[in-house]
């Protein structure tokens, strides 16, 4: 049973990981076609960081600046409604309608959400551009924001705010010094969430993007994907976008696993 | 702690202004016609045979594939929830991460290496691939809720005298509903509603119903692509009602 087991796991990553394995492994072959091994080559990587591929370029940028807009407003937002929310004083009714608010957009599939705020901003008569995508985004990643912030409250001392205030601290420093360091934790998570979700985001960027040629990553290879081909450059991009990420996934364990440590050192 | 409370203010404001007032619009625009006639489109469309047999067609390849992602998910998060098959803890993780890689990059590399095992683009393959983007959304709530089952409760199933099928189909299949019902939400809906994943693995060959709505607002008719969303709202609620009492 255990042998038979730990073969379908393996066959399971085989079947998960093959393909990412293909791209990172023909990230370093200059072929045009994904595919073919043309011999070992760092072109590709060379043509990124000459910029001889400039919308590749351009769309990296981009990706990146509506990626942090988006974390930004979306961990504002998350956060201090999250705040508000805890300490609603006659919670039930008020409570129940954000709840429901805030699980539509992750209820909804991707589509949904992305054609009604288009057609918000055609009733509105708003030009579609980055701030329509930044702000569409923003509706997708804040109700992922809350669910991270959330649960913290609940290993929180209710009282520790008000004894803040007895002794004499300000809202706004109450908020900083005491309240904002226990949620740490949940914000981060919500905030590297928050970028993911939006690097991935297709649907609702494709829809409020506007005519102007703004293109995120996840727009520019659909367009790849209808004109028949992956620009090759694609290949190295995500090769180090994987190395990225796989690095701030083991940065991320390690310090959390030496705060546990510390913890259980601390409270035993 | 009542100041606190306002701090809501922007969110619920931020919300109600883009969140239901978009679908207010939507439902407004289904119901519309472009000369302002009221019409109701979205029964309309349902007498097109087309549009009729895709959404049929979508409904199936979503049940198909949210089975087989559960076929094949539910023995991982299984195996990796119980702690002597001696599999490192971490595992799990490496089931979850494909979530985080953008889907089409994901859908261009698997088609690649199809292509490799010589499986021709098509229906076959819209499944796998479908499967291959969905499974982690799968494992995950299969895995969360998995881990919750007292490994002793099993021992003393079979302390009782329950074969290992019956502890299992009695004990840890129950636990797990509150996943699966999860998982299968995780996945329905949004295996209707994709169309950049369809039109990669079926070469424009297979129309799924998103891509029929994504069609509609391409070209400019908005007040069909608003009703066809709707059709598609009531899916969600559905299958939300139906899946809300387990």
């Amino acid at each position: 049973m255990k042998a038979l087991s730990r073969i379908y796991v393996v066959l399971m990553l085989i079947f998960m990981y093959a393909p990412i394995f293909a791209l990172i492994v023909f990230s370093f072959t200059d072929s045009p076609v994904f595919g073919k091994w043309t011999g070992f080559s760092l072109d590709l990587y060379r043509n990124i960081f000459n910029g001889e591929v400039p919308d590749l370029t351009a769309t990296v940028w981009s990706t990146a600046v509506i990626a942090i807009c988006v974390m930004i407003l979306s961990v504002l937002l998350g956060t201090s409604a999250a705040i508000g929310l805890y300490n609603l004083r006659y919670p039930s009714l008020l409570r129940k309608a954000i709840s429901f608010t805030n699980s539509v957009p992750l209820i909804n599939p991707d589509i949904i959400t992305a054609i009604s705020l288009f057609l918000l901003y055609v009733f509105l008569g708003v030009s579609r551009g980055m701030v329509t995508v930044i702000i569409s985004q923003t509706v997708l990643c804040t109700p992922f924001v809350m669910m991270c912030v959330l649960p913290m409250f609940k290993q929180m001392d209710k009282d520790l705010f008000s004894a803040a205030i007895d002794l004499g601290a300000s809202t706004f420093q109450a908020i900083w010094h005491v309240i904002l360091p226990q949620l740490r934790p949940g914000i981060v998570s919500g905030a590297l969430l928050t970028i993911a979700l939006s690097i991935d985001d297709f649907a609702v960027t494709l829809f409020n993007r506007g005519n102007d040629g703004l293109e995120t990553l996840s727009t520019y290879i659909y367009s790849d994907a209808q004109r028949g081909g992956l620009t090759p450059e694609i290949r190295p991009l995500f090769t180090m976008i994987v190395v990225v990420a796989v690095i701030a996934l083991i940065i991320v364990n390690i310090y959390s696993s030496r705060r546990e440590k510390l913890r259980k050192k601390i409270f035993g | 702690m009542r100041r606190l409370s306002t701090f809501v203010a922007p969110y619920a404001i931020f919300m109600v202004i883009l969140v239901i007032l978009p679908l207010v619009i939507m439902a407004q625009y289904a119901v519309f016609d472009k000369e302002g006639q009221f019409t109701l489109h979205f029964l309309l469309s349902f007498t097109n045979e087309e549009i009729l047999n895709t959404f049929i067609y979508s409904i199936g390849v979503a049940m198909e594939t949210t089975i087989l992602c559960i076929l094949l998910g539910y023995p991982i998060a299984y195996i990796l929830s119980r702690k002597e098959m001696g599999f490192p803890a971490h595992l799990i993780t490496f089931f979850i991460l494909p979530m985080g890689v953008n889907m089409l990059l994901n859908t261009f590399a698997l088609v690649a290496v199809l292509d490799v095992l010589h499986i021709p683009l098509g229906t076959t393959a819209l499944v796998i691939g479908m499967v291959y983007n969905f499974l982690p959304f799968m494992v995950q709530p299969l895995y969360n809720s998995l881990c919750k089952i007292d490994s002793n409760l099993i021992e003393a199933a079979y302390d009782l005298g329950a074969s290992k099928i019956t502890a299992f189909f009695k004990i840890v299949v129950p636990v797990s509903i509150p996943g699966i019902v999860s998982g299968v939400m995780m996945v329905f809906m949004p295996t209707i509603s994709t169309f950049a994943i369809s039109e990669l693995l079926t070469m424009n060959k297979v129309k799924l119903f998103g891509s029929v709505v994504q069609a509609s607002i391409g070209s400019d008719m908005l007040n069909y692509g608003a009703a066809l969303s709707i059709v598609m709202l009531l899916v969600v609620v559905i299958t939300q009602v139906l899946l809300k009492d387990r």
